[in-house]
């Protein structure tokens, strides 16, 4: 009884604004979509830091007769210096970080190189000598990096150790960027949808303010009157979250996948698994500031 | 019933008391006249009642209960045992005489079968019996009223608070509306009714309590609108001893 009475009040008070009903429901449409991208630009980020610092090595660059830098002077690296750079490895120091060791002499390393950038103009003028003998450490750890680029740097015959995490980094203050531009245009939004809900609310408590004083007078309680606002703001908010939930998954499933999957193959991409992770957060972020605002608004209707 | 304790009523920015200093009693089952100039504190004197506003200082009981100790969330509960009505009967316009009774009883979550057997009971004592299905502007001013009474007394309440409720209505009509309310008051119902209407006060013959700038100037059992006694304007200070208040047939006792 008292609830289909409750739900009628809600669906008149929705229907007799209708256009500010919409507004607010286009409002956390937007503002949560930008928060659910938010979110989902962090797990991109997550996830491509878990798959790109798995596979990052550090790199231990020896010198050729051609390079000045680091330790070197023209003099392409002694059979000596190569076992100190080894030794070293295997010291009691550093074995416990090491997972596993590559050599790659210098006809390996051509390869690699000419398997890469062949088509490249000027690769034919790169002989083998001209590329640097590398080892190649997998750390266990790979924030560990710091401790062996210090250790080997100063050995003879080593040019440079260089910890490949470092060429993501650009990539990673990209992503993070975009992800707080995100959130704050999302902030913006959510300050906006709130004072609509707020707004809306009043209005529908301003065209019924008779029934709110006769019901006032007559003792209904505070939360019998104030539920059907706070469900009208809900449900309004509601259906904005929901649009966003679809939208977010839309952009996970058509753009992130099928486009960008098919654009970048062995990029790892955040799945749809990770949308419905978001999808909840969404619809909750979204009820729980239409309430608040909406109870927020109303409350000054029930002052006795 | 109702007993007002050296009640004083200032609103924020007016430095005059709305009430002041007022002390009454009012008993189960009586019929009161408030009357006094507009601004003379009548509305405000209602409003305490209902909790509407409290009181700056002072004590109000109603139906035993203190309400400066009443908390905000239990005044709903105690508004159920008061019926108001006011000038502009506040009927919902979109709902028809039924429903504007019937809210009433739903928004306090009363029965669907209650509400059908109550509804119909009360509407038949105001005497609209054969008008439940109209709107209330195809309703005269004097049926609207009969249905904001209606809407007041459904859930029998122990006292009814009316606030000029003939201030709209013809002398003939306004009639009609005091034969309903006294057959209310006959029901053990307390009435309290504040009005400008000299007429009606004086064909009546009950309670008179009279108000001028917030004070309780006149206190009369079987009053009319004006004291036939002694001229209002005789009265000085406002602290009239309260012996000579509300004592029926003595009010001649009340001298300067």
């Amino acid at each position: 009884m008292r609830f289909g009475l409750v739900m009628s009040e809600v669906g008149h008070g929705l229907r007799r604004n209708i256009s500010m009903v919409i507004s607010v429901v286009l409002v956390t449409f937007i503002s949560l979509t930008f928060v659910g991208a938010a979110i989902l630009l962090q797990f991109q980020i997550g996830q491509m830091k878990g798959y790109w610092y798995d596979r990052a090595q550090v790199a231990i660059y020896l010198c050729t007769n051609t390079s000045v830098d680091g330790n070197c002077n023209l003099a392409e690296a002694t059979a000596a210096q190569k076992a100190a750079v080894e030794a070293q490895l295997k010291s009691p120091a550093l074995a416990p970080l090491i997972k596993r060791v590559d050599f790659q002499n210098h006809n390996q390393v051509y390869k690699e190189y000419k398997a890469q950038f062949g088509s490249t103009t000027g690769s034919d003028f790169v002989t083998p000598a001209f590329l640097p003998e590398t080892f190649w450490v997998n750390l266990k750890d790979p924030s560990q990096a710091d401790v062996l680029v210090e250790s080997i740097s100063n050995l003879a015959g080593v040019e440079q150790v260089k910890d490949q995490r470092t060429y993501l980094d650009p990539i990673f203050s990209a992503l993070n960027a975009a992800s707080f531009t995100a959130v704050g245009v999302a902030a913006l939004m959510l300050v906006a949808a709130v004072l609509l809900i707020a707004t809306t609310i009043r209005l529908s408590a301003f065209s019924r303010r008779r029934e709110l004083g006769i019901m006032r007078l007559v003792g209904a309680s505070n939360r019998f009157i104030q539920t059907p606002f706070i469900l009208e703001g809900v449900i309004a908010a509601l259906i904005g979250s929901v649009l966003a939930s679809g939208a977010i998954v839309a952009l996970v499933k058509y753009f992130v996948q099928d486009y960008l999957g098919a654009q970048a193959q062995d990029t790892p991409f955040i799945g749809l698994q990770d949308a419905f992770l978001v999808v909840p957060i969404l619809l909750v972020v979204g009820a729980v500031l239409a309430a608040s605002s909406a109870s927020f608004a109303i409350s000054r209707y029930l002052k006795v | 019933m109702i007993r007002f304790d050296q009640v004083t009523k200032l609103y924020k920015g007016n430095a005059r008391p709305a009430l002041n200093a007022v002390t009454l009693e009012i008993l189960r089952g009586e019929f009161v006249f408030l009357v006094g100039a507009s601004g003379s504190g009548k509305s405000s004197f209602l409003r305490l009642v209902l909790k509407e506003e409290s009181p700056s200082s002072g004590q109000i009981h109603v139906l035993g209960q203190n309400l400066g100790q009443l908390t905000g969330r239990k005044v709903p509960h105690f508004r159920r045992n008061l019926g108001v009505v006011f000038q502009d009967f506040r009927l919902l316009p979109q709902k028809n005489v039924f429903d504007n009774v019937a809210f009433s009883l739903q928004v306090i979550g009363k029965s669907k079968g209650f509400i059908q057997e109550a509804v119909p009971d009360v509407l038949k004592m105001v005497g609209l019996a054969g008008k439940t299905n109209r709107l209330p502007h195809e309703l005269s001013g004097g049926e609207q009223q009969r249905v904001a009474i209606a809407r007041a007394i459904v859930n029998r309440p122990a006292i009814l608070l009316a606030d000029e409720p003939t201030g709209n209505l013809d002398p003939s009509t306004s009639a009609g509306i005091m034969t309903l309310l006294e057959r209310i008051s006959q029901s053990g119902t307390t009435v309290i009714m504040a009005t400008h209407d000299a007429g009606i006060v004086d064909q009546m013959q009950r309670r008179v309590i009279e108000l001028v700038s917030g004070q309780v100037v006149r206190d009369e059992r079987q009053g009319g609108y004006q004291t036939q006694t002694i001229p209002v304007q005789g009265f000085g200070p406002p602290s009239m001893p309260r012996r000579n208040l509300g004592i029926a047939g003595q009010s001649e006792e009340v001298t300067k």
